[in-house]
């Protein structure tokens, strides 16, 4: 098409709209920087956010007597050893905040007697997470942040932006190039600062309970410009996705807090419990960790004792239809729709992939290594370590994205000349703009090669076997993509939208496999079969530099650390 | 059977009909991403979540009625999908549904 390219210039470029990119775009609006909050479809709608039913966890102290210190502590102990701890400490510091923020800005915390409820959830010493009832608190608070941005003066929003690339100027990062989806032109989005709040990876996995817009672009796009990730073999798995009967219209974690209010009871097809086998009773009440959860439920499958899906089942049988109503209202009557009768039968669970640990090497200032480049929210690598503490994320997007907003605002005080051009524009633009070779292959069905060879093989249970499987598959796709975009060029191109995703979805993938190969040891979210135990040589954090278009590994116990590819 | 009208404009539109594998509950949007992965990758739909209805990405018109295709369920006959009558054409079922404060215009 070689269309003209689209221009845009503006103080700080927030690429992602969930609660870590809109709570940026809001601080440093206030801090008095023009923005513009950039997303791949609509605004403040998609990424994890939305999705999030519940909870967040926060040291509020209004159920029980609490300290930010307590919330840490559980931090720590959930993220295995590895938790970066600055980071860790400013999302259990600054949370309460947020919190408190968010509820005056109306987001509608459920409260009883006045005070805000707050929750007791596995990992957690102390009831500690709010919610809005019933399964809201994901949509609310991105309603309440979108609320916000409108309300803030400063904000210019930009929807259909697909990033392709950041732009570089001697080393620091000027902004991105992007597909504007809406017309198919290239987009040079010029800014004195850019943050990363594209959020996580789940998009990799065949299960995932997040939107389709969380592919690891964020991470391509710092890995492509020169920055480094870490711990990107830390992929959460939920234990109790979603499996059958077939349901529509809801979210696949929504079972998490029938967990929190009810206990339920996970059981295997001889109707047992069994998570006691993998050393924690359950006794009725919900305490098992997710790492634990999802490992218990694989091997009780892998055992021949899974349910007709694959999963294992999770039974409210014991619980009266009043108590259901009394906990979840309205949801009794969705579930109803699909066919689901829970004082009936128990459902079938299994574990999906939720959450990305690893992520963008940042400060606590949310400063990348790269002059100009931010992160906020799960994007960020490092604060929960191995396994995160269930209610963490949306506390984290919070407090990110906050300090990341203001944090690119006083660099942006600080720069004493404006960049006036970026080294890699016209490289990025006639990317985005290429001339549609008349290759024919297909992007739809190459994602879901790539999510199939994840979920089974750098899924919830790993080997070296089953990732070198993987590291082929990769590879073997990395060739098929090649090295332009298939497609017509005019708008909404899908074709061309799947190559710029796969591109970054790849990449992010073979860095998740190294790191997972490299860590030869078991430590929460990485399970690796052939090295089941925890190792003491491996308290350390890995991170991932891209170096001549190879992936170069750091960090790791140092007679190993001399892997490369 | 999905007959989906494809097409840039109204005016240079046509219609494709599918056959896809039917399981009972089933969603439109299930049907319409199996046609992009194993039949024609170049079909145009928007939708972030897939499945939870909370980011209201996904409106088509179901037999002339607006319906989230999350939501609507396939059946075993022949359903018509046409984009949101009410809204610029994108490219096949995509329209431009963004309020104009949030659409990326040259500055």
């Amino acid at each position: 098409m070689n269309q003209e390219p689209m221009r845009a210039e503006t103080d700080v470029l927030v690429i992602g709209s969930g609660a870590a990119g809109m709570y940026a775009a809001i601080e440093a609006a206030r801090s008095g920087c023009q923005v513009l909050l950039a997303d791949r479809s609509l605004i403040g709608r998609g990424g994890a956010t939305v999705m999030a039913q519940m909870t967040v966890a926060a040291a509020l102290g209004s159920e029980t007597a609490d300290h930010w210190s307590y919330h840490y502590s559980d931090t720590l102990a959930a993220g295995r050893g590895l938790c970066n701890e600055p980071l860790a400490q400013l999302l259990c510091e600054e949370g309460p905040e947020c919190i408190r923020t968010m509820d005056d800005w109306g987001v509608g915390w459920a409260r009883k007697d006045g005070r805000i409820t707050q929750a007791m959830a596995p990992g957690h010493d102390r009831p500690r997470c709010v919610y809005v009832d019933f399964l809201n608190t994901g949509p609310a608070v991105s309603k309440t942040l979108r609320t916000a941005v409108n309300k803030s003066g400063g904000i210019r929003k930009a929807g259909d932006l697909c990033v392709a690339d950041l732009l570089r100027n001697n080393g620091d990062i000027v902004g991105a190039a992007a597909l504007h989806l809406g017309s198919g032109a290239p987009a040079i989005l010029s800014a004195k600062a850019t943050i990363l709040a594209t959020g996580g990876l789940t998009r990799l996995y065949r299960r995932n309970s997040a939107s389709a817009n969380m592919g690891g672009d964020g991470y391509a796009l710092a890995l492509r410009a020169g920055a480094s990730l870490v711990d990107m073999e830390f992929v959460q798995f939920f234990p109790i996705g979603h499996l059958a009967p077939r349901l529509i219209g809801m979210d696949p974690i929504m079972w998490d807090p029938f967990r929190y209010k009810l206990g339920g009871r996970l059981l295997n097809n001889r109707m047992e419990e069994f998570t006691q086998r993998y050393g924690v009773a359950e006794d009725g009440k919900y305490v098992i960790t997710r790492d634990l959860g999802s490992y218990a439920i694989l091997k009780e499958v892998e055992a021949g004792r899974g349910s007709p899906h694959g999963g294992v089942y999770l039974s409210f049988l014991h619980c009266p239809e009043s108590a259901l109503r009394e906990s979840f209202g309205p949801v009794i009557d969705r579930l109803a729709a699909n066919g689901i009768d829970l004082t009936k039968m128990p459902i079938e669970v299994a574990p999906i992939a939720h959450y990305h640990m690893g992520g963008i090497v940042a400060d606590a200032q949310m400063q990348t290594g790269l002059p100009g480049l931010f992160a906020a929210g799960e994007a960020v690598g490092g604060a929960n370590g191995a396994n995160r503490l269930s209610g963490n994320a949306i506390t984290e997007a919070l407090v990110f994205g906050r300090r990341a907003g203001r944090s690119a605002a006083d660099y942006v005080k600080r720069l004493r000349t404006s960049p006036d051009h970026a080294d890699n524009a016209h490289t990025a633009i006639a990317l985005i703009g290429a001339d549609a070779p008349t290759r024919n292959f297909n992007t739809a069905e190459m994602l879901q090669t790539l999510q199939k060879t994840m979920q089974d093989n750098v899924g919830a249970l790993r080997s070296e076997a089953k990732i070198i499987a993987a590291l082929d598959s990769i590879g073997r796709l990395i060739d098929e993509l090649g090295d332009t975009p298939p497609g017509d060029g005019n708008r909404f191109d899908m074709r061309r939208i799947d190559w710029f995703d796969l591109r970054n979805m790849l990449l992010v993938a073979r860095v998740v496999a190294e790191a997972a190969l490299a860590r030869t040891e078991t430590r929460g979210a990485q399970q690796r079969e052939d090295y089941p135990r925890l190792s003491p040589d491996w308290v350390c954090n890995q991170t991932a530099r891209l170096k001549d278009a190879c992936i170069e590994l750091s960090g790791g116990p140092r007679a190993l650390t001399e892997t490369t590819s | 059977m999905l007959k989906i009208w494809r097409g840039l404009d109204a005016n240079e539109g046509r219609w494709e009909t599918h056959e896809v594998p039917f399981e009972a509950g089933q969603s439109v949007l299930d049907g319409l991403r199996w046609i992009r992965a194993n039949r024609d990758p170049t079909l145009a739909i928007r939708f972030s979540c897939i499945n939870a209805n909370a980011c209201k990405e996904c409106m088509v018109e179901l037999d002339g009625k607006t319906v989230y295709a999350c939501t609507a369920r396939l059946q075993p006959r022949e359903m018509t999908l046409t984009p949101l009558s009410n809204k610029k054409r994108l490219r096949d079922l995509v329209t431009e549904i963004a309020p104009p404060t949030e659409r990326f215009t040259d500055s």
